[in-house]
């Protein structure tokens, strides 16, 4: 009996085997199809890569050196990206970024202390006299929805300081209805919200209601709560929210290139003289930042590329 | 069919490899987790520590305004740590008597057949990941808080209105996710009172709820307790849910007020944070960590004083 037992058991156990495994193969195949597919398609890609790096590292020359960038905070995330990927495709140049502020930032290029100063606002005058060079590399903007019930379509820039300040905070004030303002912000530390209160000059005075941690979390939770208010960058608007005009002026890439529309800025990378006048090195940097490849990365910050 | 002999002195030298390979894995094994407790308490004390003398004690722990990117920055957690403390003791509140009750109603008073429906949604109910409590909470219990909360304050001038991600939201939705913990521990510390202590109480002319309520539970006790202990852990370790109901600004503790728990503090702030605000979050873990430490050792307690009384 129990031989037996243990016989039926083997064999089960055996055809069990044998089917998973013939199931297994089946699968694999399948999925090397699938993957050979997945190689070619990227090896053509990364071919053709290849050939436009190599026809840029040909114009550049073997670059050797460092670049050194000084300055806005804001730009950190941008500036840290670029630098990666430019070290990437030049490995013998390093860019070393350090992050202290705007203002310091041109200070440092102005006495040649640094090859690139960052800059998250347009350079002033007396900045530009001392021949500094304001080269926009790529403009950031902000754009403040509301849920779609909402009557309001239009805000000056007071009536954004005065519903973000927390001395308004119901819609008939700025000409709707009778309903509260539910004020949505995002956490201390994001870019978004260190422009958005630098362009109000709010700056840690922002009363929010509730303070959510990444653009998609404001998106749901102002398409969900009526009478909301909450502001994102602009990659992402759709049509589950509303999307204000600000003194007239709708938050498109043509409007803040053309700097109607208030709540946006540029990022200077500012250098002393013109580019053309640098080093190879700092053009190689800018003609990879003004290239289709640099735009991209633009874009892929949630920024718009400056031409 | 020919009976096959064992000999208990064959292959002694591979046999006692074997016991003596297995002693050393499962001493690796026990040493692990006391490889991790003690590194993971080591690194929170070296990263948590310094912002706590940088900032001073006193202002961390008894400051009010929390603005870690300011100018002038300070770093107040008072109204964190207050929040922390009162939506667990309210979750509990809440969650506890419901528990126990639904606990009681499996052990003493359910037929067999509705047992056979309660206990499984229990288990389900502790098996249900805590972002699909914090998305039901955004998508079903803010919008009809809101509701309350603008008949509520109708015409006030003075509160900000938060569509509903307030302290109660999260209590609600702690005090759903501490049940399932608080069930079974219960039950278990009810079902394991002795048949006799339920008969002499009937016997004595008591009824079955008076019985429940002086002799059962009194004598299921020091398991309610551990129950009670564990759910605290529960819900002051839980992020991911309430950062999604609760509001995450940083006020006082009001029920209608959006407010900030020290894991939501962690959780919203430590991808962007730098500097001296990275290590105040870890000083914030470390008082979190502190506060479980508490639960634990005092749960030990518990144990330790029960396992007295029964011998």
């Amino acid at each position: 009996m129990k031989k037996n037992y243990i016989k039926t058991l083997a064999i089960t156990g055996l055809t069990i085997l044998a089917m998973s495994s013939l199931a297994g193969c089946a699968g694999k195949t399948a999925e090397t199809k699938a993957s050979d597919t997945a190689t070619t398609a990227g090896s053509k890609t990364d071919t053709t890569a290849a050939e436009s790096t190599t026809a840029k590292g040909a114009a550049s020359g073997d670059l050797k050196g460092s670049i050194s960038m000084v300055g806005s905070t804001s730009m950190e995330k941008f500036a840290t990206a670029l630098s990666e990927v430019f070290m990437e495709k030049n490995p013998s140049v390093t860019v070393q970024a350090e992050f202290v502020g705007s203002g310091a930032g041109i200070e440092a290029v102005g006495n040649g202390s640094a090859d690139i100063g960052n800059s998250s606002r347009n350079l002033k005058d007396e900045e530009k006299a001392k021949g500094i060079n304001e080269n926009i590399v790529a403009i950031d903007g902000i754009a403040v929805v509301t849920d779609t019930k909402n009557t309001v379509g239009n805000l000056t820039k007071d009536q954004l300081i005065s519903v973000y300040g927390g001395t308004v905070n119901n819609w008939k004030d700025l000409g709707g209805s009778d309903q509260p303002i539910v004020v949505i912000g995002r956490e201390s530390g994001s870019g978004t919200r260190t422009a958005f209160e630098e362009l109000l000059k709010l700056e840690d005075k922002c009363k929010y209601s509730n303070e959510l941690d990444s653009t998609g979390a404001v998106m749901a939770k102002v398409a969900s709560t009526p009478g909301s208010i909450g502001y994102v960058s602009l990659d992402v608007l759709d049509d589950t929210v509303k999307t204000f005009k600000l003194e007239n002026t709708e938050p498109t890439p043509e409007n803040i290139k053309a700097g109607s529309y208030f709540l946006s800025r540029p990022f200077v990378m500012a250098t002393k003289g013109e580019i053309s006048a640098q080093n190879d090195m700092v053009k190689a940097l800018f003609d990879f930042i003004y290239s289709d490849e640099g735009k991209e990365l633009v874009k892929s910050v949630g920024l718009i590329p400056a031409n | 069919m020919q009976p096959k002999t064992y000999s208990i002195f064959s292959g002694h030298g591979s046999k006692s490899g074997i016991e003596r390979a297995a002693e050393v894995i499962f001493t690796i094994c026990g040493f692990f987790a006391v490889l991790a407790v003690a590194s993971i308490s080591l690194y929170m004390l070296i990263s948590g520590t310094p912002a706590l003398f940088k900032v001073g004690i006193l202002d961390i722990l008894f400051g009010s305004t929390w603005m870690p990117t300011a100018a002038s920055p300070s770093f107040g957690i008072l109204y964190v740590i207050l929040t922390s403390i009162i939506g667990t003791a309210m979750a509990i509140l809440i969650g506890v008597p419901v528990g126990v009750m639904t606990a009681v109603f499996l052990a003493e008073v359910a037929p067999p057949k509705l047992t056979k429906i309660v206990r499984p949604a229990v288990e389900l109910l502790a098996g249900i990941p805590s972002v699909i409590y914090g998305l039901l909470g955004i998508l079903v219990l803010n919008p009809l808080m809101y509701k309350l909360e603008l008949k509520i304050f109708a015409g006030s001038t003075t509160h900000q209105f938060t569509g509903g991600a307030n302290l109660i939201s999260a209590v609600l939705v702690l005090s759903l996710m501490i049940l399932p913990t608080v069930i079974n521990i219960s039950e278990t510390a009810l079902r394991s009172v002795p048949q006799h202590l339920r008969s002499a109480s009937l016997a004595l002319g008591g009824t079955q709820i008076q019985t429940i309520f002086h002799v059962v539970i009194p004598a299921a006790k020091s398991g309610i307790v551990t129950a009670v202990v564990l759910g605290t852990g529960r819900a002051i370790g839980e992020a991911m849910a309430i950062s999604l109901v609760s509001g995450s600004s940083v006020n006082i503790p009001l029920p209608f007020n959006s407010v900030r728990f020290l894991t939501t503090a962690i959780v919203s702030e430590m991808s962007y944070s730098s500097g001296l605000h990275k290590q105040v979050l870890f000083t914030i873990g470390l008082i979190l960590f502190a506060f479980i430490m508490i639960i634990n050792i005092s749960l030990n307690n518990i144990l330790k004083k029960g396992d007295a009384q029964h011998d």
